[in-house]
């Protein structure tokens, strides 16, 4: 009778009880009643839609991934994790072009940065925005993330030498935001990163994490995304190099999403990949320290993205911004700011998106801190536009508080 | 990443330890796989005499007012149970007759929530019953897309007074309004709002889960847990442990992998069969982490009784601990690990069953740790239970011994 111990079911669907537990912490349900909620959706769903592919319901593209559910499922069922694979699976509806310009951030990065402060300019006008939502069904509220004139890679290229000096070495995952939208957040791990004697250098030529393809059931596109970065990322683990990212978003696709969504193989470079507050809090555990600055006061929020909860990394990020003196923190109670990627972006889920925030953006109010931190881009643009508050990565503020 | 005692399992019984503990002055981190049995409470903590006074403090600073009085109470189904230390929310009777006359309040739509069970149950007890049924949509509130207690409770919560309105149309000459358990989420002033604005007895009733009163608890026991400092790291399992001559010195965890939790103390609280605290094959009943001894019956013949509704014999079943609740191991307790919570099962008679014993272990298990460290091998007072012998296992996979 030991079979019973080996047989675990697709993403661990046979273990749900039928407890109800998730569909209490989905911020979908909450605001959206055309959405049927993790269990239905998930592990009680599939067991129909493996009778019949037929019971497929559309409405599983309401569905954040944000994994909520996976976190407090009791059973250990994936229940996002279930949803996102029906989708991939089931869903042949056409991919909308609003959609694939939206997925596809990397391609969309290198067109627009050569002529990026032309394109800021007019993403930013009141008759794009019209345009952009009569047209591509992009709601008109939302604030295209800014393009940066040169790249991260541009940047770091130019320093290769100097980096190379430092007697530890590590790969940077940056990811889209960083290279295209941000180069100041990965400045700012390369300038923590040295104070603590490490050097910083690019992968060999890093894609999209893709993300956003698999929301938008691109499967084709990410895979072949996933398949490449696990060869490069193969690469640096060989030359025995750790791969910090700066982003939970794209750390959790890396290590989890690849071979759980699109059954990419990654065991060879998962253990490797650590977000950055990880690794640098590691590194001062052993010993290692950073010359804070006496004169630096800040009181900080600490928003922990749906992301970092599923990976549980979150910690890392908090006892960092503790140890800085000087700093005033406050633990958010974790919510989702409901922008959830490219989801919030779309015409049709904008109020749902909104209202999912609501509880976060209230909670960032009653604090009122100098700054929200938060290791997500995406929340970032969302906190920003809904409570104006500023919003920084961890890594950002860290490298703010050094001499 | 080092603690004073590192608390396996998030429930009421790792809260309340990890609670009493920061009060103590010590820094913890509690570990929890998923969520826990909080979800299905009904709002009686069964087998817990008279509160003592540093327990009723600890529940009052997290903001939870219990009420102590002997009597019974009414179950989801129409029953009574005999009931005593309780949440404000709970009404608790000398005798199943109540009332006179009841007005019996359910809600359109809403299915969990069993009132013609109930008016029987009352009848049976002699009182007069009539149920009437509140539209929430002719009241002007847009009911929620999915009607399960928590989505009604975050509605109704903002509804409240419409709600005390519309029952105060329907009271004739009714002593009692019985009202579903769907009242303060987040609010936990709202049942007794409620009740001083009707003019009639008020009565919640359980409905089922998950239990609105219970998440309602785990929140406050939760955020009372991070004002005193404590690390709750959501969603993380401990997979393995490290244990030298019978110390246990760390803890792998999923999420964490190779940054292992150290700590001087630790407390096992992963609850029963349910939340995976204990685990079984055809032939034995195991705890999966630290392989301890486990008292359970032979003969698996003899762990169900097949009528569904009779007392079922594996509840009973639960880790062994000697008389200071150290766990045991080969006979022998690990001189660092506490077990607490409805993982000891009945293996200790004098602690009760239900959450009274998950208090009261919690509680003894925190004070255990703040004596310091007593070694009394003498003391072993293995598995109290008369029935269920205590089995020891050979080391398990999980359990690392190192030379
Ligand atoms: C459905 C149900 C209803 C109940 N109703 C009542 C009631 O109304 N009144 C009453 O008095 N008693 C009730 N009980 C009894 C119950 O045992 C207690 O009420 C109490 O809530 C149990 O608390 P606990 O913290 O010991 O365990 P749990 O609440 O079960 O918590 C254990 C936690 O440990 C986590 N965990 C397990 N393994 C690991 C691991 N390896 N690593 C990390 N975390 C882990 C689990 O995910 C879970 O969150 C009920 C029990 C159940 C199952
Ligand atoms: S929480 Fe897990 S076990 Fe419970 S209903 Fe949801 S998927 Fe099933
Ligand atoms: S992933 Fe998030 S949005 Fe999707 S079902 Fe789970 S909790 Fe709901």
């Amino acid at each position: 009778m030991k079979y019973q111990e080996y047989t675990v079911s697709p993403h661990n669907f046979e273990e749900c009880t039928k407890c109800t537990v998730c569909t209490v912490y989905c911020p979908v349900l909450e605001v959206n009643p055309l959405y049927p909620g993790p269990k239905q959706a998930g592990p009680d769903g599939e067991r129909l839609r493996l009778k019949d592919p037929a019971f497929f319901d559309a409405a599983l593209k309401y569905c954040l991934n944000c994994k909520r559910c996976e976190v407090a499922c009791p059973s250990g069922v994936k229940v996002a994790d279930l949803i996102q694979s029906a989708r991939l699976k089931y869903d042949h509806s056409p991919i909308k072009l609003r959609d694939r310009i939206l997925a596809s951030t990397d391609f969309m990065g290198k067109m627009v940065r050569p002529i990026a402060p032309v394109a800021n300019l007019v993403t930013g006008m009141g008759v794009t925005k019209t345009a952009l939502d009569a047209i591509l069904a992009i709601d008109r509220h939302r604030s295209f993330p800014k393009y940066s004139g040169r790249s991260f890679e541009f940047w770091l290229n130019r320093q290769r030498k100097e980096q190379a000096a430092f007697p530890q070495q590590v790969a940077y995952f940056h990811g889209c935001y960083v290279n295209y939208n941000y180069p100041q957040l990965g400045k700012d791990l390369v300038k923590v990163l040295n104070a603590l004697g490490v050097g910083v250098q690019l992968l060999d030529k890093e894609k999209c994490c893709g993300i956003a393809l698999i929301t938008n059931k691109m499967t084709k596109e990410a895979t072949a995304h996933a398949t490449h970065n696990v060869a490069v990322l193969e690469k640096a683990v060989e030359k025995g190099l750790k791969i910090v990212t700066t982003s939970s978003t794209c750390t959790l696709t890396l290590r989890d999403e690849y071979p759980e969504l699109l059954g990419v193989d990654n065991s060879a470079v998962r253990d490797s990949v650590l977000l950055a507050s990880r690794f640098i809090y590691e590194k001062l555990e052993q010993g290692a320290a950073l010359p804070f600055r006496k004169d630096f006061h800040k009181k900080i929020a600490y928003h922990t993205p749906c992301h970092m909860e599923k990976l549980g990394w979150g910690v890392f990020s908090e006892k960092l911004l503790r140890m800085i003196p000087g700093v005033e923190f406050t633990l958010l109670d974790s919510a989702c700011c409901g922008i959830a990627g490219t989801y919030g972006f779309k015409k049709e889920n904008y109020k749902t998106s909104q209202a999912i925030g609501e509880p976060l953006f209230e909670n960032i109010r009653t604090v009122n801190p100098d700054v929200v931190a938060c290791d997500c881009e995406t929340c970032k643009w969302q906190i920003e536009m809904s409570t104006g508050y500023p919003v920084q990565n961890p890594i950002s503020i860290l490298a703010d508080a050094l001499e | 990443m080092r603690f004073d005692t590192v608390i396996i399992g998030g429930g009421l019984t790792g809260l309340v330890a990890g609670i009493r503990l920061q009060k103590a002055g010590q820094n913890t981190a509690i570990v929890s796989s998923g969520q826990n049995a909080l979800h299905f409470f009904s709002g009686s903590f069964e087998s817990f005499g008279e509160p003592t006074r540093e327990l009723a403090d600890l529940f009052s600073e997290a903001g939870i007012h219990l009420h102590y009085k002997e009597g019974v109470r009414l179950m989801p189904m129409g029953t009574f149970r005999p009931s005593a230390l309780s949440l404000e929310d709970i009404s608790l009777f000398p005798k199943p007759q109540f009332g006179k006359k009841v007005l019996l309040v359910n809600i359109v739509g809403y299915h969990d929530f069993f009132s013609s069970f109930i008016a029987q149950g009352l009848e049976e007890a002699g009182m007069d019953v009539r149920i009437r049924f509140l539209n929430l949509t002719e009241m002007g509130i847009k009911a929620p897309g999915e009607m399960r207690s928590v989505q009604l409770a975050r509605t109704l919560d903002r509804n409240w007074e419409k709600v005390v309105q519309e029952v105060r149309l329907l009271l004739k000459d009714d002593d009692t309004v019985i009202l579903p358990q769907v009242f303060g989420l987040q609010d936990a002033s709202i049942p007794g709002r409620i009740r001083q604005s009707l003019p009639a007895q008020v009565v919640f009733a359980g409905t089922l889960p998950p239990s609105v009163p219970g998440i309602r608890t785990l929140h406050l026991l939760k955020h009372r847990y991070g004002v005193l400092g404590g690390t709750y790291l959501m969603g993380d399992e401990v997979v393995q442990a490290h244990l030298y001559e019978g110390v246990v010195h760390s803890v792998v965890t999923k999420n964490l992998g190779q940054h292992y939790l150290e700590a001087g103390t630790f407390i096992l609280a992963t609850g029963s069969f349910f939340s995976k605290g204990l685990s079984s094959t055809p032939e034995k009943v195991y705890e999966p982490i630290f392989g301890a001894d486990v008292s359970f019956l032979p003969d698996r013949n003899g762990w169900y009784n097949p009528s569904f509704a009779e007392k079922q014999p594996y509840i009973g079943f639960g880790v062994c601990t000697d008389g200071d609740l150290r766990v045991l191991k080969d006979g022998a307790p690990l001189s660092n690990l506490y077990a607490a919570g409805s993982i000891l099962g009945a293996t200790h008679p004098e602690l009760g069953t239900g959450a009274g014993m998950c208090l009261r272990s919690a509680l003894k298990a925190a004070d255990s740790i703040l004596s310091g460290p007593v070694p009394s091998h003498s003391d072993n007072s293995p598995c109290h239970s008369d029935n269920s012998p205590c089995h020891s296992e050979q080391s398990e996979e999980s359990v690392e011994s190192q030379a």
